[in-house]
């Protein structure tokens, strides 16, 4: 082989291994590190302790941490305590995602019509997103106790036991809180999907003497398809990891363990208990879970 | 590109699981080396006086063995903090504030440094402590804490709304599960307050500490709850304990919503399972009286056990300097040491005939005289493996019986003793 021929071979490997643009690896790497670091890294080490009997230990202590194959998972799915969190959570989406979906389209296409007092608007429907949740809490709290205002105002129709000491309806009532405290999220993300909607669409509606629920059902809501796939999806993966409403808002999964979430119940036997492993086991399957259901809510939603 | 990214990330991936793989190497400790250390105090201002008034005497005293005190870094719970602090090798060297139920767990994560490794630990501890120290000792009969200070529950009740409630606030009747059940029945009915007595009712492995474990301490006549590694509750005391709290509940004399705030101190409920620690709380708030916890039919309060409430001071094996270590723990724990502590913050040192070594403190301040008494009746959480669990577990199905009435008492206390059965067998 010649020598010219040695060095294309050589310049051609580079370029195989390198890409064109070499320059662009080192633009990525800090963000692939960052990734790698925070996000593959746990990720990775959760799913290893997963199929191991794994305690946290000091540095330098001599413990066994043997590989049990799948019995984590066998505790976890046969635990009840388990299998309600996943029961309940799947309670919370069911109305935790259509409501915000709905609300959020709803009130987003009311705003973008708006012109008076349009920033005050959008930034009070924001302000909930950006509040601490344990100051929301305590107002939630002052309004759903069973001295609350919700309870004055509804006087003798009000639930008994009250809201969040009710099995039937503290997770409605978590579910109804996160929708409020996210909303403003999800209601930016329309707006910026309702610009995009051809100002003719609307037009030809109208002139073809469409209604405005007509317009809204046949014209925004398809124009806003790729924006409700990931609303859908945000809402789904947000909502699965649902911990700190359960711990605050009905005091650690109450009434009885009726608003218990996958994630606490990782925060109990991970942290309080000492158990990563089936803790892991838990974290393993919830984003197996969301995966799932991100990939039917996406097939469903870009359908045709 | 694409490809070439996707090639990177499992390359950064792969790396990331071999690293996962590793296991931790071991290493010893010194136990002869002496030097600084650092301590973690509680955060509650009276224990951070004493703490800090201890340490600048040691450190007066001991120039080239200088502690420094800091509070314990905050977070969910202490033991949340000491645990992770023990995971990432950066624990102090003392925590005069561990929790007994946390050692087995500390213990088995190897964050603690047996006692008994030191000359004559065992023999200061026993001697200090007397029996109470059987307590703290772990199943392989080692000492993996010091039993430091206690604060054993009793009743406090609001005077001026027993009166109100046409009640005698001088000679309460309390003693006895329906005496107590006819008190607070008057107190709603009352309308004195919206509650007789105000527990947590929230899922917390440790809330049975003040609620369920008193009074079963109290009607089993000092039981744990596990005892040779079999759950001790799924007795008839455990049950009459479970059935008079479910009445509580049930009748809406305690509330089945968790009050945001302190409802003795606000004045929503006329009782409170609370140790001594509460005496400088609610003074000058509340015109309060004590009582030992009821039991079934009554007893003398000279017979009435309860739970400790007790905090105690471990050695954790992050220490470099563990010789200083532990003779700081001796020193924080002297005869002198334990009176300071008394005074500043009213809480009993886990210390044999604690009324009559300091018998002029009591002298003076008679409102701690009856914990003082109490204080040598005291059950402590049991020391075994998968503490918590077993905790959870009874808090779990207390909720479930006695709190919500969702199921049958003794349904759910044989399910609970049967898991802390499994639990505690293990390892």
């Amino acid at each position: 082989m010649s020598a010219t021929a040695a060095a294309t071979s050589r310049a051609s490997l580079a370029s195989r291994v390198l890409g064109r643009q070499p320059l662009g690896i080192l633009f990525a790497a800090p963000y692939a590190v960052f990734l790698a670091a925070i996000f593959a890294y746990p990720l990775c080490l959760a799913v290893w302790i997963s199929f191991h009997d794994y305690f946290f230990a000091a540095p330098g202590a001599q413990v066994a941490r043997p590989f049990v194959g799948l019995a984590n998972y066998k505790a976890v799915l046969s635990d009840p305590e388990v299998r309600s969190s996943f029961y309940h959570v799947a309670e919370f989406l069911v109305i935790n995602v259509p409501l915000t979906v709905v609300l959020a389209l709803v009130l987003a296409s009311a705003l973008n019509r708006v012109t008076r007092a349009r920033t005050f608007l959008r930034v009070s429907y924001y302000v909930p997103y950006v509040t601490a949740s344990v100051a929301l809490v305590a107002v939630w709290l002052f309004l759903f106790s069973k001295g609350g205002m919700v309870n004055q105002v509804l006087g003798p129709l009000a639930p008994s036991p009250s809201w969040l000491v009710n099995s039937a309806l503290a997770m409605p009532v978590i579910a109804l809180f996160v929708t409020w405290k996210q909303l403003g999220f999800f209601i930016l993300l329309y707006l910026a999907a309702l610009q995009n909607v051809s100002q003719d669409l609307y037009e030809s509606a109208a002139v073809d003497g469409a209604s405005r629920f007509k317009t809204f059902m046949n014209v925004t809501v398809p124009g806003v398809r790729p924006a409700t796939v990931l609303v859908v999806i945000l809402a789904t993966i947000t909502g699965a990891n649902l911990f700190t409403e359960p711990y605050l808002l009905t005091n650690g999964g109450g009434p009885d363990g009726a608003s218990t979430s996958p994630v606490f119940v990782m925060y109990q036997q991970g942290i309080e208990q000492g158990n990563p492993d089936t803790a892991s086991a838990i974290g393993v399957l919830l984003v197996i879970a969301v995966l799932l259901i991100s990939l039917v809510n996406r097939r469903i939603l870009e359908r045709d | 590109m694409r490809r070439k990214a996707l090639s990177v990330s499992a390359a950064v991936l792969a790396l990331g699981l071999t690293a996962a793989c590793g296991g931790g190497s071991g290493s010893s400790q010194s136990q002869s080396s002496t030097g600084p250390i650092k301590v973690w105090l509680s955060n509650n201002p009276e224990e951070i006086a004493w703490g800090k008034a201890m340490v600048k005497e040691w450190n007066a005293k001991h120039a080239d063995q200088k502690v420094t005190a800091q509070e314990i870094p905050a977070g969910k719970t202490s033991e949340e903090v000491i645990g992770a602090a023990i995971t990432a090798g950066n624990a102090p060297c003392l925590v005069f504030n561990t929790s007994p139920a946390a050692v087995p767990q500390f213990e088995k994560q190897g964050g603690l440094v047996p006692l008994d490794s030191f000359a004559g630990a065992k023999q200061y501890i026993e001697s200090r402590s007397g029996g109470s120290a059987d307590q703290y000792t772990s199943p392989d009969g080692k000492f993996y804490q010091i039993p430091w200070k206690q604060n054993p529950v009793m009743i406090f009740y609001n005077k001026d709304l027993f009166k109100k409630a046409g009640l005698d606030p001088s000679k309460p009747q309390l003693a006895t599960y329906d005496q107590f059940l006819a008190a607070s029945k008057k107190i709603v009915a009352g309308k004195a307050a919206s509650s007789a007595i105000a527990p947590a009712p929230t899922s917390e492995f440790f809330q049975s500490w003040f609620d369920f474990y008193p009074l079963y301490a109290a009607e089993s006549g000092g039981k744990q709850t596990v005892e040779n590694k079999k759950a001790t509750f799924n007795d008839a005391a455990g049950k009459d304990v479970w059935n008079f709290w479910a009445q509580m509940y049930k009748k809406g004399y305690a509330p089945q919503e968790a009050y945001s705030g302190d409802a003795f101190a606000d004045k929503k409920a006329a009782m409170a399972v609370v140790g001594p620690w509460a005496i400088s709380v609610y003074k000058g708030k509340v015109n309060w009286g004590v009582v030992p916890v009821p039991t079934k039919d009554g007893m003398p309060a000279s017979q009435v056990h309860t739970f400790t409430d007790a905090k105690n001071i471990g050695l954790y094996s992050a220490c470099k300097n563990q010789k200083t270590a532990w003779n700081v723990m001796k020193f924080a724990t002297s005869k002198e040491q334990d009176g300071k502590l008394l005074e500043t913050t009213g809480q009993m040192p886990i210390r044999k005939n604690l009324a009559s070594t300091y018998s002029s403190y009591f002298a003076s301040h008679p409102e701690y005289k009856t914990f003082a008494d109490q204080a040598s009746r005291t059950v402590e959480v049991p020391n075994v493996p998968n503490s918590v669990q077993i905790w959870q577990a009874i808090r779990d199905s207390y909720s479930s019986a006695v709190i919500f009435g969702k199921t049958p008492v003794d349904e759910s206390i044989a399910k609970a003793a049967s898991k802390a059965d499994d639990l505690a067998g293990q390892s």
